[in-house]
């Protein structure tokens, strides 16, 4: 397939863009999506090509924006609503969770809630505590929400496209550290990456390195770092958190017999602890040492900026943790 | 209400112009990346806002709280230059142990109980310290600064209407500069009088006030405060402007709105306007003022030189330390 290359951000504005001109019934709405071309540029261009119906700057009301993202999708809208940080989707995590999620069940399959809560995710660059988090798999515990968390510019517009495209809701979380970081794009205006689909990014035989997100990254330069000592890692990116590609998992943890987990979010309650625990349950057999897990550490993100760097996962922790069980 | 005297209308002016200094000091040392980090949000233009308000409080006895635009009550309600300028870059001497950085700037001895980034997050809070103080019957009333975006989010209205309901001692104060990041008020409130919120919630609705009049200011907060401590909350809508954009993220603001900046600086100026007003009334006051302006230049000078001498954290005892009461 013809392929461009762009950064994450513009592969995502591409899908955008290309999703609103096929579907009359797409709209974006949030804050600073319009006139100031979006916080992170991801809606650069749009308020000119679409006009103000269908890109809506909204005040600074996330409770709103999430509810009322429900309710114009339960009456037949496709809404793109965007937090401008996934920190702020917390305001809204009633909207998100008890409505946006459970409706279609609650009224046993009467509505639907076709809907994309798009939000900015991650840490660093000294954002402080309150706007340092990577919370994925918060909304990932949630039946009747979907989340997907792509890693490439490939997958953001693939999975973009998708979750605009699906009945169901879908909380689509995008890297902030990965806004400028090129990758190859389809050239196919119906790319489209299934939900629930995870990907082998690098194939390998002696552990598994199972990922999303920016853990991708950390993943294959340590993969990268240790094949120089002989060790070839397998690099495993789940993109979806829900539903989750435990069929690729365990395929290839049974290959491997050894897996790291890498999040770029915490340790208590999460990603990792989950795949772990699924893994035990329907591997036993093939485990030929203990599962390892790379995370944030187990603290509030600090200002300041070496211990801010102290308490992050990065490519040397993933490095430590597979030499620890090899 | 005893008029000023022109000692306390000395030390106001000597308040805002070491703000001044100080936020522009901020604003070069971030682009030296002598300040680094995502988040800066300068006073530059607020001054008679924050300095007249902290003017009236009654000091040990009352109390303040703002959003993440914090620099200038820190500074107003007497917290040395060199600890917030440590704070900014990250240091162990920073008020909050560099922990927090530019938005969450506190000092209990001060009464100042912090600056906070979610916006609007803090609002409740300011309900919840004036609740103490009911409850405690200590006299003491909460000065709580919101945001003109700030108004637009369910913090809001939920925490005034509290107020209104027990008849907390709090004054609200809103700050509106005209804009919340790049959107106007108008395009982001159904109402965009902002003041007349108040009505709906029970609150004292103290209408708008000239926020670049440092007098004005002081009068209405005086008088707002003596309301609050017996009769219940009260609301002020203070008019002013941003001299820096939103916060170093903007990088457009000076050209798009060049000329709505420029006129705001040459026409109301609220350092400059007190000067001229202060020069017509006292003889010989001039040098004076003079000396503070300079005085205000060395006193952010020594507070740079301290800061940066000031060491990093860089333990692992200082990343864990106070996640809990030990
Ligand atoms: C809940 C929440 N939503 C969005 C943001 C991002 N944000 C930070 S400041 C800001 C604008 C606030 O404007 P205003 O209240 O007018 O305060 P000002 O910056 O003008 O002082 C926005 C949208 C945030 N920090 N918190
Ligand atoms: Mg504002």
């Amino acid at each position: 397939m013809a392929t461009k290359n762009l950064p994450m951000r513009e592969a995502l504005r591409k899908a955008l863009m290309e999703e609103m001109h096929r579907d009359q019934r797409v709209f974006i709405m949030g804050q600073e999506v319009g006139y100031w071309q979006g916080t992170h540029r991801v809606t650069r261009g749009f308020i000119e090509e679409f006009g103000e119906k269908r890109v809506r700057d909204t005040p600074i009301s996330e409770m709103a924006i999430g509810g009322a993202a429900v309710g114009a999708a339960m009456a037949g809208l496709r809404p793109i609503a965007e937090f401008m940080t996934i920190n702020f989707a917390f305001l809204a995590l009633d909207a998100i969770v008890n409505h946006a999620a459970k409706i279609h069940y609650m009224f046993d399959g009467m509505f639907k809630v076709p809907l994309v809560f798009r939000a900015a995710s991650g840490w660093g660059d000294q954002a402080t505590a309150s706007h340092s988090h990577a919370p994925e798999p918060i909304f990932a515990h949630f039946p009747g929400l979907y989340v997907g968390c792509p890693a490439t510019a490939g997958d953001a517009y693939g999975m973009l496209k998708t979750s605009i495209r699906d009945d169901n809701p879908v909380l689509f979380s995008e890297s902030i550290a990965l806004y400028a970081k090129p990758g190859p794009v389809p050239d196919d205006d119906n790319y489209l990456i299934p939900v629930g689909k995870a990907d082998i990014k690098r194939p390998g035989r002696h552990v598994s390195l199972i990922t999303y997100a920016r853990g991708l990254e950390w993943s294959l330069l340590a993969a990268k770092e240790l094949e120089k000592d002989g060790i070839d890692c397998e690099v495993v990116d789940l993109r979806w958190l829900r539903p989750l590609d435990t069929a690729l998992v365990f395929e290839s943890f049974k290959k491997t017999g050894r897996a790291v987990i890498v999040e770029e979010s915490l340790p208590f309650y999460s990603f990792g602890s989950e795949l772990a625990a699924q893994i035990q349950e329907h591997c036993f057999d093939y485990m030929d040492a203990p599962i390892k897990r790379v995370s944030s550490l187990d603290v509030p993100l600090p200002y300041s900026r070496h211990i801010e760097l102290m308490a992050l996962p990065n490519a040397e922790k993933v490095v430590a943790a597979v030499k620890e069980i090899l | 209400m005893a008029a000023p005297t022109r000692e306390q209308q000395v030390e106001w002016y000597r308040q805002m112009v070491l703000i001044r200094e100080f936020e522009e000091a901020c604003y070069h040392l971030y682009a030296q990346k002598r300040i680094t980090g995502v988040y800066l949000h300068l006073y530059s233009g607020h001054e008679a806002v924050g300095v007249g308000a902290v003017a009236a409080m009654e000091r040990g006895k009352d109390h303040i709280i703002t959003a993440y635009r914090d620099h200038g009550v820190g500074l107003a309600v007497g917290v040395e230059a060199k600890y917030l300028m440590s704070e900014m870059m990250g240091r162990r001497d920073g008020v909050s142990g560099g922990k927090g950085g530019s938005m969450h700037l506190a000092s209990r001895e001060h009464n100042f109980w912090g600056g906070y980034a979610i916006v609007g997050g803090h609002l409740p809070l300011a309900t919840g310290i004036a609740l103490a103080n009911q409850y405690n019957q200590t006299g003491g009333v909460v000065i709580s600064f919101i945001g003109d975006g700030a108004t637009n989010n369910g913090y809001f209205h939920e925490s005034l209407n509290l107020s209104g309901v027990w008849k907390l001692p709090v004054v609200w104060i809103i700050e509106n500069n005209l804009y919340g990041m790049g959107t106007e008020i108008i395009r982001s409130a159904g109402n965009p009088i902002l003041h007349k919120r108040a009505a709906g919630y029970g609150v004292r609705d103290m209408e708008r006030v000239d926020g670049q009049n440092i007098l004005a200011m002081h009068a209405a907060v005086k008088e707002a405060i003596e309301y609050a401590r017996t009769e219940g909350p009260v609301l002020i809508e203070a008019m002013t402007y941003r001299y820096y954009g939103h916060g170093v993220s903007d990088k457009q603001y000076d050209t798009r709105l060049a000329d709505e900046l420029a006129q705001w600086k040459a026409e109301k100026d609220p350092i400059h306007l007190f000067r001229s007003k202060l020069v017509g009334r006292y003889k010989n006051i001039e040098l004076e003022l003079n000396r503070l302006d300079d005085d205000a230049k060395k006193q952010v000078a020594e507070a740079v030189e301290f800061a940066e001498a000031s060491p990093l954290p860089r333990t692992m005892d200082e990343l864990l330390s106070n996640i809990y009461v030990d």
